[in-house]
Parts: structure tokens; sequence; C-alpha cells
């Protein structure tokens, strides 16, 4: 049953690997990695039960936290081409 | 004052529930340490100065819980609906942008309903200003649904204490 | 008892890899970024929910449960505001979403 839960997950991740390729724009990719990493963190869950070490669990819960930092960060440098302009409201105003 | 106090003590409760669940020590030396590192994150917290309702809105209360059981609900039928159109040979779908008005009064509960309309597939919120939220809908009928104004209602109904108002706020 | 519990975990195993490939085949069927979100919003709520509610079935009353709903809610909780950044900055760089009709669109802000 697990075996079955990890495949569909291995074919999402393939399903949304094209579309990453294809593109074609840059937002497509960023949407198609960052589904990819939902599903990455959902691999590792399951991966964990297939093979019996539950503990697999906090890499998931870790890879959650990364996945959601990096998909704003990468926004963030598509916006502004710098990491280091502070704070959200200047995202409101710009324009 | 009091209020930041209030949150700091909610804030450091909830760490030290997240620490026990996902540690599972439960001798005196680890928990000391963990007990340290908690208060250490809530006086971070507390520089940084993100210790208030929004970041940590415990008025919100049991409300937003029964909200959730409504919200999941229809994530739940949407999900069926857009999954329904994916596999549908026509690809049966019409986009299209609705701007909806967001009647709460706090910045959070603007991001809440916008949250609850982005979580419900077939409609993703894309400008939220100035009490109004621009949506793209995937098909009429899911703005249409959108557009009864049921889910802005309930979330203004998560909003505002029921009963006491002359009390506090 | 067991075996109930054995049961429901694996329908809800079963029904979340569904929505896990439809959502795959969503991203990939549908004609614009826009919509694609859709599709992307099928995986990140129910295909992840029913996925994590499964395996807790299988690990019943344990921290492991606990590890499984503390994942769900980040999940829950980050999707929809990643979303929304993606749609915010995609819109805001001028990228125009397809619409089937086109007096359908509100005047921009």
């Amino acid at each position: 049953m697990f075996l079955m839960a990890t495949l569909a997950v291995l074919v999402t991740m393939g399903l949304t690997l094209v579309r990453a390729l294809v593109g074609p724009t840059t937002f497509d990719r960023v949407l198609a990695v960052n589904t990819f990493g939902t599903v990455t963190v959902l691999l590792i869950s399951v991966l964990g039960f297939l093979i019996g070490r539950p503990d697999f669990l906090d890499l998931a819960l870790v890879y959650a936290l990364i996945n959601f930092i990096g998909t704003i960060a990468v926004l963030k440098f598509l916006k502004f081409r710098d990491l280091g302009t502070p704070g959200s409201d200047s995202l409101a105003e710009e324009e | 004052m009091t209020k930041t106090l209030l949150h700091a003590i909610s804030l450091g409760i909830l760490l030290a529930l997240v620490w026990l669940g996902l540690s599972g020590f439960f001798e005196p030396l680890l928990l000391g340490l963990g007990f340290l590192s908690c208060v250490a994150v809530v006086l971070i917290a507390l520089r940084m100065d993100v210790v208030d309702h929004e970041g940590h809105p415990i008025h919100l209360g049991w409300r937003i819980v029964t909200y959730w059981i409504w919200l999941i609900w229809e994530i739940v039928k949407s999900n069926v609906e857009v999954a329904r159109r994916i596999l549908h040979p026509a690809l049966p779908i019409a986009p299209c942008m609705i701007r909806v008005k967001a009647t709460q009064d706090s910045e959070l509960g603007h991001v809440i309903y916008a949250n609850s309309i982005t979580l419900t597939p077939g409609t993703v919120s894309i400008v939220v200003e100035d009490g109004t939220i621009l949506v793209h809908a995937i098909a009429r009928e899911m703005a249409d649904d959108l557009e009864t104004g049921e889910m802005d209602r309930r979330v203004t109904a998560v909003e505002t204490r029921p009963s006491r108002q002359s009390g506090e706020a | 008892m067991a075996l109930v519990l054995d049961i429901l975990s694996w329908v809800f195993l079963g029904l979340g890899a569904a929505f896990l490939v439809i959502g795959g085949i969503g991203i990939l069927r549908f004609p614009d970024l826009y919509a694609r979100m859709h599709a992307a919003g099928i995986i990140d709520t129910l295909g992840s929910a029913l996925i994590l509610i499964g395996l807790a079935f299988q690990a019943g009353l344990t921290l492991v449960t606990l590890k499984l709903l503390l994942i769900l809610l980040f999940v829950q909780f980050t999707s929809p505001t990643a979303t929304y950044a993606l749609a915010n900055a995609a819109y805001r760089s001028g990228f125009a979403p397809l619409l089937s009709s086109k007096d359908d669109e509100p005047s921009k802000p």
C-alpha cells in the first residue's frame, strides 16, 4: 500500500518536473518547483513508512520549512534582483 | 504591555509543546535545555517586536476552529469540482477575474479571507488592497459561489467578538 | 479495530494518491499560469492532507502522528501564502491571465 502511494508521489513529481522543464515562463517554473517541493515532503513521509523508519518525518518537517522559505526567496529575487531589500512594505508600495 | 506579556506567555507555551512533541525526550537535562531554548526564542521574538495579535492571534479563540471545519468541507467540495474539470476530456474551464469585497476590519481578517480563497482550488486571490480582493477563478460557477459572500461573512464573524464588545478593544 | 484503521488508512492513501496524480495532470494540461495554480492547489490541499492523514492512521496515537499533523498544518498554512506571493508577483509584473471572454476583466488598479 505504501508502495502504491510512493509510486503515485513519484509520478506526480515527474509530471511537475516536466512542467518545470517546459516552462514557458519563469513563474510557471517557480510554481512547478514549489509544488515539487510539497510533493517531496510527501515522498519523504511515505518513504519513512515504507522502509519502517518514521524518524524521516523530522526531515520532512524541515523540508517543508525550507521549501516555503525557498519559494519566497526566489520570488523576492525575481522582483528585486536583490535579497537584501528590507520589509514586505516595500513590496506593496513598489510599482 | 500586558497584552504583549500574554502573547509572549502563550507563544512560550506553544513552543514548549512543539518542542516536547518533536523531541520525545523526557529526561531532566534535555527538558532543561528545551526550556532554555524556548525562553531564548521568546526573548528574540520580543526583541524583533513580532509578538502581537497578528503573529499570535489567540484572541480569535474557538471561533477559528469552527470556521476551519466549515472551510475543510468547502475545500473538499471545490477540490472534487476542479479534479472533475481536469479529467474531463474537453477541459471545460472558462477562467475569469472578479473583484470581491473584504468586509473585515483588520489586516489579519483580510489575510484569513484571502488565504481561504486561495486554499479552495478553483479560486486564487491575486491582489489584496483597499478592502477588495482580485480573484482569478477557473470557471464562472466558482466565481459565482464566491460572490454570494458567504465566506466573507463567516470570516468577519470569526474576527468580531460575538457578545461582550464593550468590555475591551 | 486494527483492520478498520487499516482500511481507513488505505482509503485515505488511495484517494490522496489519486488527487496527487490528478493535480499533476492538471499542471500539465491547463493552458496558462493562473489556471495551473488551481491544479497545484489540489496537490497542496487535498492531496497532501489525504496522504498525511492516511499515514497518521497507520501510526496510531503516537508522537509520529503529532509530527504528521504538524507537517499537515504547516503545509496548509504556507501553501496559500506562497501561491499568493507567486500570483501577485506574476500579476504585478504585467503577466496577463488568459480569460474566456475579454469583458470579464476588471479595470486595472
